[in-house]
């Protein structure tokens, strides 16, 4: 398989066509981080409910390439029902990943690790990780 | 197939390398190099200041730099004010400039397809002073015309903040018949030239701009240096906004005094290297003729563009372009997801919004694609992309895009 071929995987094709927990909600529970790039226009919304430790839901709306719009929809899908704990370790282990950096190999990223390919895409990290920033950050 | 004489002065190009990305930056002929080099080898002595040999003439090649960028756009020496690139140019307009005339009430005018650096000078001003920032309304095409610059401007404008070329289109306004417009209402026009001075000659005097910027780096020159072109009579009106070594003239401990326009611009060290290699950028230029390159590259450019207009499910959003920029997207592919096909296909275009976001706005895309054909691209750069145009197509529709 060649970078490209690497890089857009079916999964990821799969995601970017049929976004998982598209959509934002109107309810107090749920906080919100928006994360915009401006040089390339992707923006990104992700809802997340947390109670007792646990990430009860995630909502999220994202436009912009292929990649950021999948790497949502993976995150979102991955996330929901973890406990924080375990949410943020799959965020620390996958934002590695994506930026070629060691990364704790016990931590099972499930679907996302089809996003390995991004690291021969050095441009592209932001595509990848966006989204989960927002995520991180909206746990902290 | 045309030869190209130039892009063997351009040593980055190698490996098949296909750069068509000259309106981010353009590439740096061996004699812009060289003449850096030779700063930093022979003499790499700071100017204005030592009193030995190197100094001196480190000094008297920056002070040339500064007459042969006066020569090159008609100005005079002492309205030319080096600074570190266009954006710092404008900014240095609108905060010693637009600070200090515009009051509440006030209008400035600029329009959608200003690159940020245009715009967001003149937005902050705006709101420090209390001034209104109205908009141009743009033609269909994304242009700029007399008859909606006419219908825009009033008495109370006071600043026309002007792109000379947009940077997304190409689109090169008519700058002449704009300012003398604007002149007539008493308002003062700031001309944002990176997108000209490359591709044609630039003549300030005939154009009765009141202040024209532009940067090193586009004009086959250094990064980190650029121009402020100024009226004299207005430049000297202006304060410095910049204190320190080199501009002050007099120190005491409770008064100070800076030196004559232009130096008192120009505080702490200026990039010298970069100076000597911008004059060297514009000797080159002159040393080919922008006639020469006109022709060169809108012969290719419309080369390229028949090409590119034969393929399906690509969307153009200039049909022309007077600097021979194209902007495009592959239908249904975010431009971040084409431009990974194309790095690896080792051809340079940009991606994104381009530091125009309200451009794109005003076109209803989120970002696109965009080229420059210029002096050192060549009729198999452009076979090469077309087909990769054409491959990426295949590529991203067998995908599911």
């Amino acid at each position: 398989m060649n970078n490209l071929d690497h890089l857009y995987r079916e999964i990821i094709m799969e995601h970017y066509k049929n976004p998982r927990n598209q959509g934002l909600v109107e309810d107090e529970k749920y906080t919100a981080n928006r994360i915009k790039n401006p040089s390339c226009g992707d923006d990104i919304t992700i809802q997340v409910w947390v109670e007792d430790g646990l990430v009860k839901d995630i909502r999220q709306v994202a436009t912009g390439c292929s990649i950021s719009v999948a790497s949502a929809s993976v995150l979102s899908e991955i996330v929901k029902g973890k406990t924080v704990e375990d949410a943020k370790k799959i965020v620390e282990a996958y934002i590695n990943m994506v930026t070629n950096k060691p990364f704790d190999e016990s931590v099972d990223l499930e679907e996302a690790a089809v996003f390995s390919g991004v690291k021969k895409f050095p441009a592209r990290i932001k595509c990848a990780s966006i989204a989960w920033v927002a995520f991180k950050d909206s746990l902290e | 197939m045309k030869k190209n004489p130039w892009v063997k002065d351009f040593p980055q190009i190698q490996d098949g390398y296909r750069y068509f990305d000259s309106a981010a930056t353009s590439l740096k002929p061996k004699v812009v190099i060289d003449q850096m080099n030779d700063y930093n080898l022979r003499l790499s002595a700071n100017i204005h200041r030592g009193m030995y040999a190197q100094s001196q003439e480190a000094t008297e090649i920056y002070e040339e730099a500064r007459r042969v960028v006066a020569d090159f756009i008609h100005g005079r020496e002492d309205e030319i004010v080096f600074t570190r690139g266009t954006t710092a140019s404008l900014n240095l307009v609108a905060r010693a400039f637009g600070m200090a005339i515009l009051n509440e009430g006030d209008e400035i005018l600029s329009d959608e397809a200003e690159h940020h650096s245009s715009i967001l000078p003149w937005l902050n001003v705006s709101h420090q002073r209390k001034a209104n920032l109205s908009y141009i309304p743009l033609s269909k095409e994304g242009k700029l015309t007399i008859e909606s610059f006419k219908e825009s401007i009033s008495n109370r404008t006071k600043i026309v903040a002007i792109h000379h070329v947009s940077n997304v289109m190409g689109y090169q306004a008519l700058l002449k018949d704009m300012i003398d417009i604007a002149h007539e209402h008493g308002a003062y026009v700031v001309v944002d030239g990176a997108q000209a001075i490359q591709h044609m000659p630039v003549n300030v005097k005939n154009l009765d701009a009141d202040f024209y910027a532009f940067s090193g780096h586009k004009m086959l020159g250094p990064t980190g240096i650029g121009v402020l072109y100024g009226k004299f009579d207005l430049l000297d009106k202006m304060n410095p906004i910049e204190y320190g070594g080199d501009m002050a003239l007099d120190v005491m401990k409770h008064q100070f005094s800076w030196k004559e326009t232009p130096i008192k611009f120009e505080a702490g060290t200026m990039p010298i290297a970069e100076a000597f290699g911008l004059k060297a950028a514009i000797e080159y230029f002159q040393s080919i003729g922008f006639k020469h390159i006109h022709t060169y590259t809108e012969t290719l450019y419309n080369y390229l563009m028949k090409k590119l207009n034969q393929i399906e499910d690509v969307d153009i959003y200039n049909q022309s372009s007077d600097t021979f920029i194209f902007t495009f997207n592959l239908k249904n592919v975010p431009s971040h997801d084409a431009i990974s096909y194309f790095s690896e296909k080792n051809i340079a275009l940009r991606s994104g919004q381009h530091c125009a976001k309200l451009m794109h706005d005003f076109l209803g895309i989120n970002s696109s694609l965009r080229g420059t054909i210029y002096l050192y691209n060549t009729y198999e750069d452009v076979d090469v992309l077309v087909e990769e145009i054409k491959a990426a197509v295949s590529y991203f529709k067998a995908l599911g895009f």
